[in-house]
């Protein structure tokens, strides 16, 4: 029975390591996150759901550590490479750390791409940005400038609070930003805080903004957890109204804020679009429809790659009163 | 001079955060405004309650890793509540947490008196499960402000004589621990049975039902925080607090709680939260780096372990153990 059985199956087996994407079967694309249970990537995996739904034979493996670390993703990158997927698209938390795992998962046929946090060239073959860094620095900057017209005034004081003064992207936003501010004469920079994504730190951090620059009009906060702290502790302060806090957050965690008033408008990339735009990338790798430029996002337009593969989906999205309520229902 | 410092350690540690305040304020005179040091206080009053719960733990020779987790998951639990069921009343909401909190404590509690696992390993371990209970009970969404009730966001904020209502409770819950540790019998089985748990057991104490008791009241004070702290930032999440259960150890540390159990006053673990409280408050007022703030935060609590060895050094339950060593080291002299 066994001897019988045996060579059959290790020919079903081969046939599916030598044509992982036959045309009839699904295209499997896992969509690896930073960590479970954050809501931007929540969100991502509507998008990636939707791009499934509109490209019909893709099943979205949806899935990523229980904390951000790279070694949580290793261990669910070798299980995906041990369940054969297609396609793997990943946002990694550590650049260099996933490199050796995901050449494997190449070595194997799979298609990697990385997506809103890259990992190195030579780990994957795309990196799909939600958007440029000189985009995100400028962007921010103009929510400053944007802030201080809905305060009225003509100049005003601005200072950072950012997440850890280690955080690779936020150092690289607060560069930008600093480049692009001598086009915005009204904007002073008066300070750069550290709120090392921590609910406490950052309320603090903010506090003491409020306390050492009392003529201060902004609070730029390009992290999720620093803007909540910032807006909180300018409502707790008594300040809504003088002190006006913006940056990168989701609508849902904001549109109290923008309500209460401590917050004029904000921005963040749509993760519905990228979590979209990645699956359609990994569905065209596996499929052959990419060039060595460019590749087709679907409704997204296409993505130009540069010489190391990557490329910038879109500028950051802006939300205000007029469109928060909406978008706080999905993300 | 050294030791009669230590031995009114209270009044040493007073006078360096008076100094501590007074210097901040000499730099930065927006520091010493009764709003900034009001503000400053309330801030430190979550610390400050969880602390005291720590403390009982700690002076039963056990130590309570769960602390923030526990915070964490009953602020999240009460957060969804709120955000479901606007209106089920806030005080109602607050028992509730206690309530989950002490119930939390008493798994830590149970699993130390009657399994009798080392303390540091059972709160190891619900720590982590506690974080993932959070995950699964909130499929990892946030709890937002605008989800929540206006009154449970409002009430620590309620200014009453002059402070937040938060101020207050930190102080209340600090003068009940004040006078049960003096007063009253289960407030001294503490100390007993930290300070020398064989004759507690003579005396008809049975240590592992206190330590049990201090696991209990240290998780119902934790779950009183986790509303505090949902409503203080108004925002729920599984990351809430994360790291915080060293805050409170080292606060209790500072105030001079001997690891060893048995050793330790109220006043005093009151004083080292307050102490890591300025100095959480001070360091961003005085712009220091951010790489120095964590390094400064690190050396102040090992001076403080310093200080308590130290002070351990002279107290007489060790005679004993000096007499027992002494006849000891003869014969090890004649082996080597």
């Amino acid at each position: 029975m066994f001897k019988k059985l045996f060579p059959a199956l290790t020919a079903m087996m081969s046939i599916a390591y030598l044509a992982p994407a036959h045309a009839e079967d699904d295209v499997r694309i896992a969509l690896v996150v930073k960590a479970m249970g954050i809501g931007f990537f929540e969100a991502a995996n509507e998008g990636a759901q939707e791009a499934a739904e509109e490209l019909g034979n893709v099943e979205i493996i949806y899935t990523g550590p229980t904390t951000t670390t790279a070694e949580g993703q290793i261990e669910v990158i070798s299980s995906l490479i041990a369940q054969r997927v297609d396609a793997i698209a990943v946002s990694a938390n550590d650049q260099d750390a996933l490199v050796p795992i995901l050449s494997r998962a190449q070595q194997r046929g799979i298609k990697v791409i990385s997506w809103d946090s890259g990992v190195a060239p030579e780990g994957r073959s795309v990196h799909l940005s939600p958007s440029s860094d000189d985009l995100i620095g400028r962007m921010n900057v103009q929510l400053a400038a944007d802030a201080l017209e809905a305060k009225g005034v003509s100049s005003g004081q601005m200072a950072i609070l950012s997440a850890t003064p280690t955080s690779t992207n936020q150092n690289v936003w607060i560069e930008e930003m600093k480049k692009v501010l001598p086009e915005f004469p009204q904007l002073e920079f008066v300070d750069t805080v550290y709120g090392d994504d921590l609910a406490d730190k950052s309320y603090r951090e903010a506090v003491a903004l409020m306390r050492n620059h009392p003529d201060l009009d902004v609070i730029v906060a390009p992290t999720t957890v620093g803007i909540l702290a910032a807006a909180q502790a300018v409502s707790d302060e008594g300040r809504v109204g003088e002190v006006y806090v913006t940056g990168l957050g989701l609508p849902s965690e904001l549109a109290g804020h923008v309500e209460s008033g401590a917050m004029h408008n904000f921005a963040i990339w749509n993760p519905i679009d990228l979590g979209y735009a990645a699956t359609t990338i990994a569905y065209n790798l596996v499929m052959d429809n990419a060039t060595e430029t460019s590749v087709d996002m679907g409704r997204m337009g296409t993505a130009q790659l540069d010489e190391n593969g990557s490329a910038a989906m879109a500028e950051p999205f802006i939300y205000d009163a007029t469109n928060v309520e909406d978008f706080a229902d999905i993300f | 001079m050294m030791s009669a410092l230590l031995k009114h350690r209270e009044r040493f540690l007073a006078l360096v955060i008076l100094a501590l305040i007074l210097v901040v304020g000499a730099i930065t005179p927006s520091f010493l405004s009764p709003n900034s040091l009001v503000s400053a206080f309330n801030d430190t009053s979550i610390l400050m309650i969880l602390a005291m719960g720590q403390m009982l733990v700690i002076l039963t020779r056990c130590i309570d890793l769960s602390v923030a987790a526990n915070l964490a998951l009953t602020g999240m639990v009460v957060g969804m509540i709120n955000a479901a069921y606007p209106g089920v009343p806030v005080p109602l909401l607050i028992l509730f947490a206690m309530a989950m909190g002490a119930c939390l404590g008493a798994i830590n509690g149970f699993f130390v008196w009657v399994v009798g696992v080392p303390a540091i390993v059972v709160t190891l371990g619900t720590m982590s499960i506690y974080r993932g209970t959070i995950f699964l009970l909130s499929d990892g969404a946030w709890v937002n402000a605008h989800q929540m009730s206006a009154g449970f966001i409002s009430l620590p904020r309620t200014v009453v004589l002059g402070m937040p209502v938060m101020s207050w409770i930190g102080i209340i819950v600090v003068a009940a621990f004040y006078f049960a540790t003096r007063h009253l019998r289960l407030g001294r089985d503490f100390f007993t049975s930290g300070g020398n748990p064989t004759a507690a057991f003579y005396t008809g104490v049975s240590v592992g039902k206190v330590q049990f008791k201090a696991f209990v009241v240290s998780g119902m004070l934790a779950g009183l925080c986790g509303y505090l702290w949902v409503s203080r930032y108004a925002v729920a999440y599984v990351d809430v607090a994360n790291g915080f259960e060293l805050q409170v150890i080292a606060a209790c540390v500072i105030g001079g709680i001997s690891i060893m159990g048995g050793v330790g006053t109220v006043l005093g673990c009151a004083l080292g939260a307050l102490f890591l409280g300025v100095i959480n408050n001070a360091l961003p007022v005085l712009g220091v780096s951010p790489f120095w703030q964590m390094a400064i935060s690190g050396a102040v609590i090992i001076i403080a372990v310093i200080a308590n060895s130290t002070a351990e050094r002279s107290k007489g339950r060790i005679i004993l153990r000096r007499a027992v060593s002494k006849r000891a080291t003869p014969s090890q002299h004649q082996e080597a």
